[in-house]
């Protein structure tokens, strides 16, 4: 067994260097590791790996740079004239919660990228790994928070152009997005749980648009609630969307809507508190 | 508890099962193996290899049996087995849209290195894996040599008591099978303990100490390769004349004395013999040869070279699983 020789006699393509295997052993002789990282640690650095792959396949930005900006367009032009007298009008309405909308559509591609990872090779080296088993899961919401920050000042841009002009200000503009993706983060575990647990991307996709064309068409988001009849307001004035909606209405609107912002973190750590663990359960079984 | 990496075996199972519906992949596998040796698990596919290797690498539950990694179970202390393993699987272990730096320097930040400590660490390895010119490039681009070596070097991140490389090298051309193979010896060299599955007989041949044959979930045979191969046949004669001419003669007369078929070799002075026909075990199986040598020299052809060998794993792997599938077959017939 020649294992100290180096290799570079016969086998040598063109492109392929030889491996060279005293360095190789050199590499080898520590058995030291270093101390085991921190959950902290080891999720950001899957959030740089979000980033990465954000940075390598920028296409996956479409979806949150064109989608929302049609959405704005549309449903202004569209809903403005009859419902709100003129575009401009609506707008000052509609703006926040077409974001919120947006926005929390967007998240279920978080479901698909965690459906479309899991079926590859890299997985099983991250779930071998003696890290903190979450911490994959968060890596992918991390770097999901910066698209989802990214499809806000796409929409709030757009919006400012369309005459959108918001009485918060900036700091209520701000608190209202911060408001925004710590609900999408939290609501996320949703389609991290889905993503695991169905077998195909279509079947992610679906389940997806069921959950979430009701959640967020039946809200406050297009007009008030007061004219819907008395059963669709039930579902309406309790769906965590019109929460979320009315809470960054108000802050954009240079108000401080306490109950509102109450009730979307109070979702916010319910979603966290049961979808969190049936993902981590699946992640461990899968 | 014990934290040595050469104390006791590096794996111990006992009944070992996992099913997949009325599938019995892993159908009670025991295995014992030591520290600081390779290991082959050799079998078909579907035989059950990666399951069992997915389970002693923490990542399937087992249904049934025991499990042990350096001491440690593999579901009760499943992190501390992490802490000792890694595993390169059947297919890429690594992003592939991410470049090999990046590859690596993301693994080494998951496993507590520091920033700059692991930019170097990357790059003495997609050195000495002959891959710095490919360090920016994403895995996608790579070609499947290259993507063995960053899935092996990623493996390799911090020395592995104990490396699974579950088929290592289907897929690749021989000359970057032998790369690997140079690899997994380099890892071996530094006392890794290695737990290799393949379908190739002279792979496991070429790298193992030890081997089990897999199929259908079971063991159906566990030893050294001398042990396996001893258990089928004694093996084949080869011989080499002096004189092409006198082939057919020589021919005729082994198969004569040796009562077996024998084979003309593309080199016009080469003969094969089976002897003891496979199954056989092998017994009397020099005396038959030497007066077979006798009759040669008897007969004034002069033989330039002569050995006994042992039967190929490829023979012993056909005679284990083809006894079963017969075995099954009578089974069946009875029914």
């Amino acid at each position: 067994m020649s294992t100290a020789t180096p290799t570079t006699e016969t086998k040598e393509t063109g492109e392929l260097a030889p491996v060279r295997t005293e360095s190789l052993a050199e590499l080898l002789v520590s058995r030291e590791r270093p101390p085991r990282p921190n959950a902290l640690r080891t999720s950001l650095t899957f959030g740089w790996r979000a980033m990465l792959k954000i940075k390598h396949v920028p296409e996956q930005l479409f979806d949150v740079t064109a989608f929302p900006i049609m959405m704005v367009l549309m449903y202004t032009y569209l809903f403005g004239g009859a419902l709100a007298g003129s575009p401009s009008e609506y707008i000052q309405y509609l703006l926040p919660g077409i974001l919120v909308m947006s926005v929390t559509m967007i998240t279920m591609y978080t479901g698909l990228a965690v459906n479309i990872d899991i079926e590859k090779g890299v997985f099983d080296r991250f779930r071998s790994l003696p890290i903190w088993r979450p911490s994959t899961m968060v890596g992918y919401l991390l770097g999901d928070a910066l698209r989802y920050t990214i499809a806000s000042i796409v929409m709030l841009t757009v919006g400012l152009i369309m005459g959108f002009r918001p009485d918060g200000g900036f700091s209520g503009v701000v608190a209202g997005v911060a408001l925004l993706i710590v609900f999408c983060f939290a609501f996320s575990w949703v389609w991290t749980m889905f993503g695991l647990l169905l077998r195909t991307e279509k079947a992610v996709m679906s389940v997806s648009m069921m959950v979430l064309f009701p959640l967020t068409f039946l809200s406050d988001i297009f007009v008030r609630p007061e004219t819907m009849p008395g059963w669709l307001q039930a579902f309406v004035n309790n769906n965590p969307v019109t929460h979320v909606a009315s809470a960054v209405r108000d802050l954009m609107a240079g108000s401080w809507p306490g109950e509102g912002i109450a009730w979307s973190l109070g979702w916010a750590g319910l979603f966290v508190a049961v979808f969190g663990p049936v993902t981590m359960r699946l992640y461990n079984r899968k | 508890m014990k934290s040595e990496h050469l104390a006791g075996p590096a794996i111990e199972t006992a009944g070992l099962v996992k099913t997949f519906g009325d599938n019995r992949a892993v159908d009670g596998v025991d295995l014992r193996i030591e520290a600081g040796t390779v290991y082959g698990l050799l079998g078909p596919n579907g035989a059950g290899k990666t399951t069992t290797v997915r389970m002693l690498a923490t990542l399937l539950r087992p249904d049934g049996g025991e499990a042990h990694v350096f001491g440690h179970d593999v579901v009760r202390e499943a992190d501390a087995v992490r802490s000792r393993v890694s595993l390169t699987g059947q297919y890429a272990s690594v992003d592939e849209d991410l470049t090999g730096t990046e590859n690596l320097v993301l693994l080494a930040r998951l496993t507590g290195h520091s920033k700059k400590a692991s930019y170097d660490r990357a790059a003495q390895l997609l050195d000495a894996f002959g891959l710095s010119d490919a360090a920016g490039r994403q895995v996608k681009n790579y070609s499947g040599g290259m993507r063995r070596r960053i899935d092996i070097a990623a493996s390799i991140l911090n020395t592995p008591d104990l490396l699974f490389l579950d088929e290592p090298t289907t897929g690749l051309d021989p000359r970057s099978r032998n790369q690997v193979w140079e690899i997994v010896r380099a890892v071996v060299a530094q006392g890794t303990t290695v737990l290799l599955t393949t379908q190739y007989l002279d792979e496991a041949d070429q790298l193992a100490s030890r081997i089990a044959v897999i199929d259908k979930g079971k063991v159906i045979a566990e030893g050294t390769k001398g042990e396996l191969k001893a258990s089928v046949g004694a093996g084949a004669v080869h011989v080499r004349l002096r004189d092409a001419h006198r082939r057919p003669e020589a021919e005729r007369l082994l198969r004569q004395t040796l009562d077996a078929d024998v084979q003309l070799e593309a080199d016009p002075v080469a003969l094969t013999a089976r002897v003891g026909n496979g199954v056989a075990n092998g017994h009397g199986a020099s005396e038959k040869a030497s007066r077979a040598l006798a009759e040669l020299a008897h007969a004034g052809i002069t033989v330039d070279n002569f050995s006994l060998g042992q039967p190929s794993l490829d023979e012993v792997f056909l005679a284990l699983t083809g006894s079963t599938t017969e075995q099954e077959q009578a089974k069946e017939a009875t029914a």
